[in-house]
């Protein structure tokens, strides 16, 4: 189950680590979303991986699940919810204010300028 | 036990939804109920660094759990210091936001500015380290409302740098923490500095990584280089107020620093060798040169000024990265001096940008602007402070910063970094001074007949923007002029800061409920709960 949880979280680190390089809003986007999927198994595994035990509240029990991780995962799910709802509408009014998704630099400047001056002149403003 | 602590930030919590729920088409009330709260909590905050100033440590247990169960509040010296620093910041800016009527071109400025104000004083107070990536958060989200409040194509596209930057920074946080906790099993930050230090030398690999990413995380939040890339571009696109309102934002990535590297990443553990001496220093003075490379090459007004932030978050954090009761208390002089530098030098351009009447702050003559004497006389003092030149604080603190810098093994370089640097600054500021507010005459000599719109009296600044402006100069003033009870007053604060027993002392020490009461499974507490 560690084999299968630390590669999870290495993969979904990598490939949101992947989608932010592409400096496109929306892949971006995508790849903010799975860090932060990444990062709340691996809060969530923080607590040590357990199957089968109680909660802590109870007596007699050698072993416990760790409740406090589950808590912070939570909060975090909230937080990262709230945090990307926000980002995607503000991406989105700086989509629709400057026609351009592009997350950094000035059209007609950046590695694939060529490409997209010749889908983007059509909608240029 | 002290129910004051809680103030800071409950009442502009409070004040922030009453705004949206019931003021929200009166600006008028807005203004009144945030001027009336930006009052209260200066007189409150001053309450509680009065309190916390004879070394009393307050601890508020949160829902009244005890210390490493429950989150607690805590106010020492240094959050009390910081959240009077940030009272003392937001009165100013909130009147200027309204002597500028910038709340009148968005919504709910007013609301947003408490929310902020809400989650820097809570990252200053908390004792618990995820409560402190909560209220990270709290003013997170307000400051992305700020920064793009009044909209604009270059101000949205800045703000979502800003926003994207920003997820990222609150995604390694939160990866730090995981880590934190998996190797200690705590996040309070009195209980880590006990566990952290009881780790034994040969298991402290996980631990190691922990403070190298909380480290990287509040660079992130302090713009501390090579971190730094999202600063200039949000706080030269962000509204005037905001943007000297953010002033404070990278003082709390330094003073995060200053909180969890002096009480549970102490600079004599094993685990931490190495990360200020080989790493901190080095990037704060890469930060001061950025900067200052910033301000030479800057194209607009408003951009050099956010590269000036840059350099003296660089500043603060070399003096940081010494870890002496010399350096920390350097440190916190200038944390208070940048404050209000930024601040004053942000409305200043604001009130340049206004009397323009365009955006267009690049460095050229571009006619005289209204009340040209007052808006360039203010300039000329903040270029001053944050220059680093005599009469003002900035002097007084690169002359700290380059006193403690004799315990760092690099002092030489902090000398030719920092002397150079202030220079340069010099050069930058004047030039750029001299482009906007002199050369602007010589055009109109030559173009007299495009002098005559520029001189509307509605350009005028307002006497309420001036005199806010102006209580930003007089806090630097004041901090100039006492000086020398302030360093001395820094210096407790550090001393308290290197010795952290007494602080861990009153949170481990605080009462409440904990687990020792029994938790069988049939106590009706926790079934109502669920």
């Amino acid at each position: 189950m560690e084999y299968l949880v630390a590669s999870a979280i290495g993969v979904m680190t990598a490939a949101g680590t992947y989608l932010v390089l592409r400096l496109r809003t929306f892949p971006v986007i995508v790849g903010i979303s799975l860090l932060t999927y990444a990062v709340n198994v691996f809060l969530f595994s923080s607590g040590r991986l357990t199957i089968g035990y109680p909660p802590v509240l109870m007596d007699g029990a050698e072993n416990y699940a760790d409740p406090l991780p589950q808590a912070l995962v939570l909060t975090a799910i909230v937080i990262s919810f709230g945090m990307t709802a926000v980002a995607v509408v503000i991406a989105l009014a700086a989509y629709l204010a400057g026609d351009d998704d592009r997350i950094n630099g000035i059209r007609g400047r950046g590695p694939d300028t060529a490409r997209n001056e010749q889908d983007g002149d059509g909608t240029a403003s | 036990m002290s129910h004051w602590i809680t103030l800071p930030v409950v009442l502009p919590a409070l004040v922030a939804a009453v705004i949206i729920l019931l003021a929200r088409y009166h600006v008028q009330i807005q203004r009144v109920l945030s001027v009336a709260s930006s009052v209260a909590l200066v007189v409150i905050c001053a309450g509680l660094a009065w309190r916390a100033s004879d070394g009393t440590v307050d601890v508020y247990t949160l829902g009244n759990w005890a210390a490493p169960f429950g989150i607690v509040l805590v106010a020492d010296r240094l959050s009390t210091y910081m959240t009077l620093l940030l009272a003392l910041l937001t009165l100013p800016v909130v009147l200027y936001a309204i002597g500028a009527r910038w709340d009148e071109r968005g919504r709910h400025l007013h609301a947003l500015f408490q929310l902020q104000v809400m989650g820097v004083m809570g990252a200053f107070l908390t004792g618990d380290a995820f409560n402190l990536f909560v209220f990270f958060e709290i003013l997170l989200i307000a400051s992305y409302g700020l920064m793009v409040h009044a909209g604009g194509r270059a101000r949205l596209r800045a703000g979502t740098q800003y926003v994207l930057y920003n997820l990222l920074g609150s995604t390694l946080f939160l990866f730090a923490l995981g880590t934190i906790y998996a190797e200690t099993g705590t996040l309070n930050m009195a209980d880590l500095a006990g566990r952290i230090a009881a780790i034994p030398p040969g298991e402290d690999a996980g631990i190691r990584v922990a403070a190298v990413l909380l480290l990287m995380v509040f660079a992130l939040k302090g713009a501390i280089a090579p971190l730094q890339f999202w600063l200039p571009g949000s706080y030269a696109n962000a509204p005037g107020p905001v943007a000297a309102f953010f002033a404070i934002m990278t003082k709390v990535g330094a003073y995060a620093i200053i909180r969890a590297y002096t009480l549970f990443f102490p600079p004599y553990l094993d685990v931490t060798q190495g990360l200020h001496t080989v790493w901190l220093m080095p990037v704060a003075l890469a930060s001061i040169v950025i900067g200052m490379v910033g301000v030479l090459g800057a194209k607009r007004l408003d951009r050099l000024v956010a590269f000036s932030v840059v350099g003296s978050m660089g500043m603060v954090a070399s003096a940081i990265a010494v870890f002496t009761e010399t350096g920390i208390a350097a440190a916190l002089y200038y944390i208070a001096h940048s404050t209000f530098a930024t601040g004053l030098l942000f409305l200043t351009v604001d009130l340049v940008k206004r009397g323009l009447r365009h955006d267009d702050l690049s460095l050229n003559p571009r006619g005289p602007i209204p009340s040209e004497a007052a808006v360039a006389g203010l300039f000329f003092a903040g270029a001053i402070a944050m220059a680093g030149l005599p009469p003002l604080s900035g002097f007084i603190g690169k002359l700290l910063v380059l006193d403690a810098s004799y315990a760092s093994p690099l002092v030489w370089w902090v000398w030719a970094v920092v002397l150079g640097s202030s220079l340069v600054a010099v050069i930058g500021f004047s030039r750029a001074g001299s482009a906007v507010f002199w050369k602007s005459h010589e055009l109109t000599g030559e173009a007299a007949d495009h002098a005559a719109p520029a001189t509307d009296p509605d350009d005028r600044p307002t006497r309420l923007e001036l005199v806010s402006v102006g209580l930003l100069l007089a806090a630097l003033v004041a901090i100039t002029a006492a000086a020398g009870p302030m360093l001395r007053y820094m210096e407790t604060t550090a001393a308290a800061l290197m010795n952290p027993a007494p602080y861990i002392e009153a949170v481990m020490s605080s009462t409440g409920k904990d687990l020792s009461g029994g938790y069988d499974d049939t106590d009706p507490d926790t079934e109502e709960a669920e």
